[in-house]
Parts: C-alpha cells; sequence; structure tokens
C-alpha cells in the first residue's frame, strides 16, 4: 500500500537541507570555523606567545580584537591559532574512530556468530567506562601530549560508532533486496560495497557530526586538565584554565576561549541534527510534509 | 510460579551474567593498565624521588616482581576481596581512599541527576507535545546550547558570578551532609547546577523524542478516540509509555555523569573521586587509577542492571513474558 | 426508512494545497453497515476520520457538514463536543490490533477508561460492565483476561478486545476502518460474523472500510466507492455487485481473484520433475528479553513441483511457507531434509557449483518497497545476476539485455536509468522479476508477491507471471494466503498449517473437493464471489 511519503514528489536531500535556516546558518558557521582551522597560521595579527607585560590585562580594543592575557599576549592569534589545533586534534580521532568503528561494527553486523558476539562484547566493556576516563586512562599510559590525545578520544568514540554501524547493518541486512542478492549468489563484498554501506550512511554521518562536537569538548577537557595540548602550544581548555585567576578583572580571557567552543560545538551539533532531519525516513517525511506548507 | 522460572528471575539473571562478563573484562583491562605503559611504570611514578631502594620497595610491594600469570589472578583475587593495592604516592591503602572520596562525588552525581530531572522531564514533555510550534523550538534550541557548553566553562562562570562577584555562595569545598547540612547545601548548589544543567539539556533531548516516538503510536489514536480528555490521554497514555525508555537515559546518564565528574571536581576543589583521578593520572599513581577506574565502571554497571531491573517490574511485556 | 445517524454532505478535507477528498457524501442508518471501499489513497481513512472529527493530520482543513442522529453537527465542532461523542456515541475500530492497544494497561482498564468517562459508572460498576463486554465479544476465559495485558492476545483476540472498547458506552455509530485487514481469513471470517452479530445485539449502524471488495460483499448494506478522494459510485450493495454502473468499479470487481473463476493453463504432458524435497525440517532460536526458545517453523515437509508448472503453497501467517523460501535459497539453514533440483542435492553443494545453483532458483519477494536498493538505479538493480552470473560481457552488452527484460515485463525501457522511488509499487514488482529473470532461472520462488498490490495491479501482475511461465517455460513455487489467487496460478497445491503439510494434491481436486477440515475451512472463510445479501 502507497503512504502520503510515496505518492508525493521526491525532493532531493540537499535542498530540503537549505530549506531550515538553523541549518544553513550553522553550517556557514562552520565553514568559518573551518577556514581558521587551515588558515590560522596566516591571519593572525600577533604571534601568539609575543609576550608584552606592560599590556598585560588589556580588555578588548581596535588593537585587541579580544584583549590580552596575563603575559601581555594577543588573545585574538592565541584563540585563533587554538582552534586550529582542537579541530586538528577533532578531525584525526573522528577518522580514526569512524574507520575503525564502522569496520568493525558492519563486519560484525553482517556476519554475526561469534565474530559478532567477541566484537561486541569488547565493545560493551568499553561503553562501561565513562568517556572522559577512558581517555584519561590511556593518558596515563601514554603520557600527556597531543598525539596521546588524538589516539585517546580516537579509541573512546570507536565504540558508539561500532553499534550504530552494527544497527543499521543489522537492519538493511534484512531487508528485503539485500536477502535477494544473497539468493542471487551475489559475493559478499559487492553485497557490502553496492547495498549495505550506501544505506548505512546516514545514520553515520550524523554520528560523525556529532562526535566531533564531543571531540571538541573532550579536546577541550583534556587541555583543561593539562593532559593535552601541552604549552607553549596554544589549546583553548588549558587558556580557561589559565583564566581562572584573573576571572574579575579580566573577563575577556575566559569568555572567548570558553566562547569559541561553545561556537564550534553548537554549529556541529546544529548540523548534525538538520542532516538527521533529512537523512532519517521518519522525520523527512515529516519535514517534506510540512515544507510543503 | 515458581522463583526460578519466573520471566522476571530469568531476565534478572541473564543481565546479571551480562554484567559479570563485562566486569571481568573491565578487569582485565584495568590490570592492563599498567603493563601496557611504555617504559617502566615504577621508575616513572618515583620520578625524582628515585632511588636503587625505594624501587625495589615499591616494586615488590606492589608485586610487579612477580611473573605475569601470578600477578593477574593476584590480582583479581585481591580485588574481589576489596584490596586494591596501595598508592604509588603515599602509600595508603587505595580501597580505603576511594570510600573516602565517594560519598562527595556520589551526592554530586545524585544531585546533578536530580536537577536534571527536574528540569529535563516537564521541558522534554512540553516541547514534544508542542511540537512543530515556537514553545517547541525555544526547547530544542535551549537544550543544543546547553549541550554544547563546556561544563567546566560552565562552571568557572558561575563560580565569577555568584561566588566570587556576589558572593552569594562559596567557591569551591565540601562539606558531608551528616555533619553540616546547610553547608553542604551551600557548598553543592554551584556544582551541582554545573552537573545538572548539561546533563538536563542531554535529557530533555532524549525525553523529547521518546515522547514524540510514543505519541505516533496507534494506541494513543485509540485513547483519544474513546473521548478521554486530553489529559488524560496525555498523562495516562502518552507519557507514561514515554517514561520507560526515559528510565534507561536516566541510568546512562546518572553513569555518565559519575565518570564525567572530574573536570567540574577539579573546578571547584572538590574532594571526590574525579579529583583523585586526575591527580593520580599527573603523579602517575597506577594503583589509585586502576581502582578508581574499575569501581567507577562497577558503579556504571551497577547503576544499569538497576535499570534493567526496574525495567522488568514496570513493563508488563516483561513481567509475564 | 429512518433517520440516518450520520448524515454527511459535501465534505472536503484540505491538506496545504492539495485536496485530498472532494465532495463526499452519505448516508448511515440504524442496523445498516455502509460499506466504504477503494484502493490506498483513495482517501477512505481520511473520510472517516474527518466526518467524524479524528482527525488530527496537522495542517488538515476539513470543510462540509457531517451529522450525527439529525442534530449533532461534527464538522468545526469544539473539542469538548468531540471528545462527549467519541466513545460515547461513536465507537472505533482500527485496523492494527499490534499497536491499538496500550502495552502497560491491563485489559479490564483500557475498556473501563470510556466507561468511566462517558456513563459515570464507578470502578466497581465499569469492571462489571467490562466482563460483560468481553463474554459479549466471545474471548475466551475472559475473567482471567481482564487482569492481563495485549501481548498477551493473539491478533484476533486483540481485535475482539478494540471492539469491546468500542461498543462499551453502547454507541450509535460504529466506525471500523480495515478491521480485519490484518488478520488470517478464518479470523476475519469470525470478526466479520462477531460484528454482525453484535449490530444486531446492540442495534447500532456501522461503517466499514476495506479495499477487500469480497469482505464489503459480506457486511454493507450500501456501498459508496472512493477513488483519489472522490466518489464514483453509490449504491445498495447488489446493485453495485449485479449492475455496477461506473467503468471503476467495474474494473475492480472484475480484478478480484475469485475461488473458482480461473485456473492455469494446463500443464504440460508428462513433465519431469524439476524439485523434489524430503523432509524439511527447520527450527528457529528466538532470543526474548527472558531467554531463548525455538519455533519449529517447517515439519519434514515433502512436496514435487514439475517442470513449467506452478506449485502453490497456501497458509496462514506463522505456517511457515516462508521458511521454505528460506530454506531453498540459502537463506535458512534447514536442520533435516533434502532438496533435490534436477538431482542437485541444494543444500549440500558449496562453492562454485552452489553459485551455479543459485542461478537456477530465482527469488521474488513481498513488498515492493524493500525489495529493491534506494540508492541504487533500476539498471544496476537488474544487471546484478548478469554481473555475478557473468551472463553479458561489458556494459554496453548488460545495457542491451536489461532493456529486453523490462520489455519483456511489460515496462518502458525508459526506466533504466530510473531509481526505485520513481516507481509505483506495481512498476516496481515488476523490476524485480525482471531482475530474478535475468538470471535465466529454471525454478522462480514467488513469495506472497501480489500481496502487497493493489487488486488491479495484483491482476494485471499475475497475468504477467502466466504469460511468462507460458513463455519461456518457467517452473514457479509460487506462496501465498490467497487461496483464489493460488488457485487461479497452480496446478498442484500443498496446504501448510504450523509447519505442516495437512493436504497436497493437484489444485483442481483440491479445490472441488477438500479433504482435510483445514482446508475446508480456509475455503469456507473466503469470502465468496456473490454478496451475503444476494443468498
Amino acid at each position: 500500500m502507497t503512504t502520503f511519503a510515496d505518492e508525493t514528489t521526491r525532493v532531493a536531500s540537499w535542498r530540503l537541507l537549505l530549506r531550515n535556516p538553523v541549518t544553513v546558518v550553522s553550517a556557514v558557521v562552520l565553514g568559518v570555523v573551518v577556514f581558521v582551522a587551515v588558515a590560522a597560521t596566516w591571519i593572525t595579527p600577533f604571534g601568539v606567545n609575543d609576550v608584552d607585560v606592560p599590556n598585560a590585562l588589556q580588555p578588548p580594543s581596535g588593537d585587541h580584537w579580544f584583549g590580552t592575557d596575563e603575559l601581555g599576549r594577543d588573545l585574538l592569534s592565541r584563540v585563533l591559532v587554538a582552534t586550529q589545533a582542537s579541530m586538528r586534534v577533532a578531525v584525526v580521532s573522528v577518522a580514526f574512530a569512524v574507520v575503525v568503528g564502522v569496520t568493525v561494527g558492519v563486519v560484525a553486523g553482517y556476519r554475526g556468530g561469534w565474530v559478532d558476539t567477541v566484537f561486541m562484547r569488547i565493545v560493551d566493556v568499553m561503553f562501561a567506562f565513562p568517556v572522559l576516563l577512558l581517555a584519561l586512562a590511556v593518558v596515563a599510559i601514554l603520557g600527556p601530549g597531543t598525539t596521546t590525545t588524538i589516539l585517546a578520544i580516537g579509541i573512546v568514540y570507536t565504540p558508539i560508532f561500532a553499534r550504530v554501524a552494527r544497527a543499521s547493518t543489522l537492519g538493511v541486512r534484512v531487508e528485503p533486496f539485500v536477502q535477494m542478492s544473497r539468493a542471487m549468489g551475489t559475493g559478499n563484498l559487492y553485497i557490502l560495497g553496492r547495498h549495505i554501506v550506501p544505506n548505512i550512511a546516514g545514520p553515520l554521518v550524523v554520528q560523525t557530526s556529532l562526535s566531533l562536537a564531543f571531540a571538541i569538548l573532550s579536546e577541550a577537557a583534556l587541555s583543561f586538565l593539562g593532559l593535552g595540548i601541552q604549552p607553549p602550544q596554544p589549546s583553548l581548555g588549558r587558556m580557561i584554565f589559565d583564566s581562572q585567576g584573573f576571572v574579575t578583572m579580566a573577563w575577556w580571557m575566559a569568555v572567548f576561549p570558553g566562547a569559541a567552543i561553545f561556537v564550534i560545538v553548537l554549529a556541529f551539533n546544529l548540523v548534525g541534527d538538520g542532516l538527521r532531519d533529512v537523512l532519517d525516513p521518519k522525520q523527512r517525511t515529516m519535514i517534506e510534509a510540512r515544507s510543503k506548507r | 510460579m515458581a522463583f526460578f522460572t519466573h520471566p522476571i528471575t530469568r531476565f534478572i539473571a541473564r543481565r546479571l551474567l551480562h554484567s559479570v562478563v563485562v566486569l571481568l573484562g573491565v578487569l582485565v583491562l584495568v590490570f592492563a593498565l599498567v603493563h601496557v605503559v611504555p617504559g617502566d611504570p615504577v621508575r616513572i611514578a618515583l620520578g625524582t624521588r628515585y632511588t636503587p631502594e625505594a624501587y625495589d620497595a615499591l616494586r615488590s610491594a606492589s608485586g610487579l616482581d612477580r611473573p605475569i600469570v601470578e600477578q593477574f589472578f593476584g590480582y583479581i583475587g585481591s580485588a574481589l576481596t576489596g584490596n586494591l593495592g596501595v598508592s604509588f604516592r603515599n602509600g595508603d591503602p587505595v580501597t580505603l581512599t576511594l570510600l573516602e572520596r565517594l560519598p562527595a562525588t556520589v551526592s554530586l552525581g545524585l544531585v546533578g541527576i536530580v536537577i536534571a530531572l527536574l528540569i529535563a522531564l516537564p521541558a522534554g514533555i512540553w516541547s514534544a507535545l508542542r511540537e512543530g510550534r515556537a514553545s517547541d523550538a525555544i526547547v530544542r534550541v535551549t537544550s543544543q546550547f546547553g549541550v554544547s557548553i563546556p561544563d567546566f566553562w560552565l562552571g568557572i562562570l558561575l563560580i565569577a558570578f555568584f561566588a566570587t562577584t556576589l558572593g552569594w555562595l562559596p567557591t569551591s569545598g565540601y562539606r558531608p551532609l551528616f555533619d553540616d547540612p546547610a553547608g553542604w547545601l551551600r557548598h553543592i548548589v554551584l556544582p551541582g547546577l554545573t552537573v545538572g544543567l548539561v546533563a538536563a539539556a542531554i535529557m530533555t533531548r532524549y525525553v523529547r523524542s521518546a515522547v514524540l516516538e510514543v505519541a505516533s503510536m496507534g494506541y494513543v489514536r485509540t485513547a483519544r478516540s474513546k473521548g478521554l480528555t486530553p489529559r488524560v490521554v496525555t498523562f495516562r497514555h502518552t507519557v507514561r509509555n514515554a517514561l520507560v525508555p526515559v528510565l534507561t537515559i536516566t541510568g546512562i546518564q546518572l553513569a555518565t555523569i559519575l565518570g564525567g565528574v572530574i573536570v567540574v571536581e577539579v573546578v571547584f576543589a572538590w574532594p571526590g573521586l574525579g579529583r583523585l583521578v586526575y591527580n593520580a593520572v599527573a603523579a602517575r599513581d597506577y594503583p589509585v587509577i586502576q581502582g578508581a577506574v574499575l569501581l567507577i565502571a562497577a558503579l556504571f554497571l551497577l547503576i544499569n542492571l538497576i535499570v534493567d531491573v526496574l525495567y522488568a517490574v514496570v513493563d508488563p511485556r516483561i513481567r509475564l513474558a | 426508512m429512518t433517520d440516518p445517524i450520520l448524515s454527511v454532505r459535501d465534505l472536503r478535507v484540505r491538506i496545504g494545497r492539495r485536496e485530498i477528498v472532494r465532495d463526499v457524501g452519505f448516508d448511515v442508518h440504524r442496523e445498516q453497515t455502509l460499506g466504504i471501499v477503494g484502493e490506498s489513497g483513495s482517501g477512505k481513512s481520511m473520510t472517516a476520520l474527518s466526518a467524524t472529527g479524528l482527525l488530527d493530520t496537522p495542517g488538515a482543513v476539513v470543510d462540509g457538514s457531517s451529522t450525527l442522529a439529525g442534530s449533532t453537527q461534527l464538522v468545526g465542532a469544539s473539542p469538548r463536543l468531540l471528545r462527549s461523542v467519541h466513545g460515547g456515541r461513536i465507537g472505533f475500530v482500527f485496523q492494527d490490533p499490534g499497536t491499538s492497544l496500550n502495552p502497560l494497561l491491563t485489559l479490564e482498564r483500557q475498556i473501563t477508561e470510556s466507561l468511566e468517562t462517558h456513563r459515570k459508572m464507578t470502578r466497581r460498576q465499569a469492571n462489571t460492565r467490562a466482563l460483560e463486554l468481553l463474554e459479549a465479544v466471545g474471548l475466551p476465559d475472559p475473567q482471567t483476561r481482564l487482569r492481563g495485558y495485549p501481548h498477551q492476545l493473539s491478533g484476533g483476540q486483540r481485535q475482539r478486545v478494540m471492539i469491546a472498547i468500542a461498543l462499551a458506552c453502547d454507541p450509535e455509530l460504529l466506525i471500523a476502518d480495515e478491521p480485519t485487514t490484518s488478520l488470517d481469513v478464518t479470523t476475519q471470517a469470525q470478526i466479520i460474523e462477531l460484528v454482525r452479530t453484535l449490530q444486531r445485539d446492540f442495534g447500532a449502524a456501522v461503517v466499514w472500510i476495506s479495499h477487500d471488495l469480497g469482505v464489503i460483499g459480506q457486511v454493507a448494506d450500501d456501498v459508496t466507492v472512493l477513488r483519489d478522494g472522490q466518489i464514483v459510485e453509490q449504491a445498495p450493495i447488489l446493485d453495485v455487485f449485479d449492475e455496477p454502473q461506473n467503468s471503476y468499479t467495474r474494473e475492480l470487481l472484475h480484478a478480484r481473484p475469485l475461488v473458482g473463476r480461473s485456473q492455469p493453463a494446463p500443464a504440460p504432458h508428462d513433465a519431469p520433475v524439476l524439485l523434489r524435497v524430503d523432509g524439511l525440517d527447520v527450527r528457529f532460536p528466538v532470543t526474548t528479553p527472558v531467554g531463548k526458545s525455538t519455533v519449529h517453523a517447517v515439519k519434514q515437509l515433502s512436496f514435487g513441483v514439475r517442470r513449467g508448472t506452478t506449485l502453490g503453497l497456501v497458509g496462514e501467517s506463522g505456517s511457515g511457507k516462508s521458511t521454505v523460501a528460506g530454506a531453498l535459497t540459502g537463506l535458512v539453514e534447514p536442520d533435516a531434509g533434502s532438496a533435490k533440483l534436477d538431482g542437485i542435492d541444494v543444500f549440500g553443494v558449496r562453492g562454485a557449483a552452489q553459485k551455479a545453483l543459485r542461478r537456477r532458483i530465482g527469488l521474488v519477494f513481498q513488498d515492493p518497497f524493500s525489495s529493491l536498493n534506494p540508492r541504487v538505479r533500476v539498471q544496476t538493480a537488474v544487471d546484478e545476476p548478469l554481473r555475478v552470473h557473468r551472463l553479458a560481457r561489458g556494459a554496453r552488452a548488460r545495457q542491451t539485455r536489461v532493456a529486453e527484460l523490462l520489455e519483456l515485463v511489460g515496462l518502458p525501457t525508459s526506466f533504466a536509468s530510473r531509481y526505485p522511488h520513481e516507481l509505483s509499487g506495481g512498476q516496481r514488482q515488476r523490476v524485480s522479476i525482471a531482475r530474478a529473470l535475468a538470471a535465466e532461472p529454471e525454478l522462480l520462488i514467488l513469495d506472497e508477491a501480489t500481496a502487497s498490490l493493489d487488486v488491479s495491479v495484483q491482476a494485471h501482475v499475475l497475468d504477467l507471471l502466466a504469460d511468462l511461465q507460458r513463455e519461456l517455460g518457467l517452473t514457479y513455487l509460487f506462496i501465498g494466503h490467497d487461496l483464489a489467487v493460488i488457485q487461479q496460478m497452480s496446478h498442484d497445491v500443498v496446504v501448510m498449517r504450523d509447519g505442516e503439510a495437512v493436504e497436497y494434491r493437484p489444485a483442481a481436486e483440491l479445490f472441488a473437493d477438500p479433504e482435510d477440515d483445514y482446508t475446508r475451512a480456509l475455503l469456507a472463510a473466503v469470502p465468496p464471489a456473490r454478496p451475503r445479501a444476494a443468498v
């Protein structure tokens, strides 16, 4: 029996995405952030470690848009470069998590049997640890630093991708078109590549966006604790930590780095939500129906 | 019905078995922690205090000079009897230290989850019932904001505003509940809010989607077709059925909070497990790290198990399978 | 004739800019049943829901008039008025018994809710009445069931409870929206009888919505035929069945598969057996939250299919018929038994021989919407067997072959570049058939292949399948639950129940003179060609 969704003409995903103003604005913001992440070192007005004690603790002004810190360093420059560092950590660690997690999840979901049980038990064990705790454990083993942070966050976020990939794979695997391919004698590789993976892309894209958001938060938390990106490299989390003694007299030291984190994470979250609305079939019917009015 | 074949018993037994298996996995991982360290953990832990005598003493005290298999079973054995070794830093028994710090973290966690529920339940339900309208959009955007805020930043801002500037509340520290209730309350407000507000934002979204999912179910339409008042349809049918998944989420959230309070405890100088772990990691105090990780993971599993049991009691599909 | 209980005039429903229902009007009288019939998308549910003020689709605008018992206007009525009418004066029964009952409330509570609201009964009075109602709807063991929950009942039993709830407050009108569509044919017959009896006892008017003309024939006194939201015909039942005025109505009547109306073309003489199944046995482990158990899906099944003929495998849900398809195509592991295709051991082959075997057995599933990968064009979907079995070299050769196949199934070759969502249900099923044929199989397994299609579309697809069998000498294993369709397609029939074959005979013999009681019950439950009123 046809449902309403099938009777309406189908609008391309991109266009539906563009109809949501919130998603569009967030995507633009993300675009700016990516630009900063790439070009930070070339656009900073001052050096990140240019100490200028006479000008310490200056409020935002024409020269220093974000003000200066307790050593007279320009906060805007530091925020820009720290953003670049955070984005790098987030992208690399999530990329790691996606590659490993999705592979494990798809294999487990498709093959089933003991492979599935073993992999999923391991994932269950990893899920028994709160995220930050597991990251700290990795740092405890390997020592603080940027590489460790990337590895820690990557390891910690792998299980969620494994679970999402597995759940989606299980769902697609029992679809009639996959069963018909198997009955036909089609090889597993073709089925995986042509039937399974393209149809699990939706939830994975959404999860990637959300995980990027959390990765930024996790990196900031680790840097705050002094266990992430190490000084003299500026990092947003550490800048907030350093601002603790000066909050009342130099509010800009705490506000700007924190706001930077907030804006980036919010943008990733909103884009992720927008993507979910478009890529999740249930949500999609509602959106399409609503946009017809 | 016979106890051993009763559906609830069987359900709990399966979940218990599952938790035990996972706990064993955790034990293995925790044990492996010390042995995966590149370099010599004892030497790293001693750092500048290194002397050959101190090295040997610490090494044999922690049992690291014995063969690895023996160490493994020894560790499991003592862990099960409550002995988690001694700290590399100050030689205190780990178990004792953990138990001293536990109440502070638990009170923070509970206060946090209570605040979260007080906000998330009404907001999530209300937002779901007004789906698509302006009030729904406001709730959704606000919860997005809440999810995107770094908790330590929120904590610092709250301290700056309420404690330092306005002077209403203390900037840090902890008072045990039973010694000084008023003090306990004053000290727990800001850290509790920090944890609770962020958790509220996360939970609001889950509550909202659970209610929306239930609202689209056939039995809600049946309820309306009986001419029941909107209030009855909402509460007896929609919300009540949504509470089942919400229960699961609350459990997960509480467990997540327990592990995530690390940063908040540091900001507020809160003498709990989180701050203990942080200090231990900074000092490479492995026995403490192992012990704390094990305890938190075990608490995590315990909470999830309790949630599963409540689930079985509340949902007749499991109770009377 | 007394005044109508419900009188609808100029009903119109709009969602956004689309008009879903237009210029609909009808009357329903006491102790009479109005049947509203139409295919999917005809707007029949919308009509009934909007006429009774229960429509809640966001953005829907309802115009027109709907008068209850001559005095109460329902269109545009206040929510308060509608609440007093819903449940109190109009009862509703919906299609899906699986989700229409609240899983967390006892059956008693779900019945007493409306009694307390509309009849102001105390809890004790309501409980007594609830027991009476459960007895009236024929629910076995009603006293115990009261304290029980929906998940403990079968689909048919849940529907009985829904009827009890709908009739609880003695309403003047009962709206039944596809109430038997999800049920087995035997259960369906029971529910139809039940509603008929209760209608007499309670003196209510009934609006029965269905896509199945056979069911309408059994229940209705008057019929309204809807198409694309408009009335195409409206007359007493005998007039509609015997002298339909509108061509669409005629088409619907003609497209209905009926027992005793058609048979397949005669089987080729002395055709050898292509597929022989012996003692097939399949068990499934089932994991629930409380533990593992086993379902014995197929028990010692044996049958043979001759080349160029069709074997119909018929049974209700849970009979195990689809499991047979799964076992033969390698999707399900059999626990015992053997199957030989042209002498080759189906369950035993491995490697290259297995792949060759897969080519010789084709498969078409029921649901047109999930039978095609939504991300892949028709061209790629249909040429998959060509690639897998290396039946065409190079892209150009594959393209040509796909075009041939599309023509074979009656589709324009331009469809090759389309995506599934650009095709209708019937068109998608044809693509699935084309794909199955691409491998040039000898045996084609059709697992409820037309069950999800509209009746008129189903008729065309069945004709296509018959033509293909004649032209290509195909052998079919046709799995289904609709006896009329099975009779139309099959030369031999196996009737399955609970995993066992209860009867296995040539179709002509089975339908003329069934031996087993179950087969007889199945045949008796099928709605006959002539409406009840004609008997």
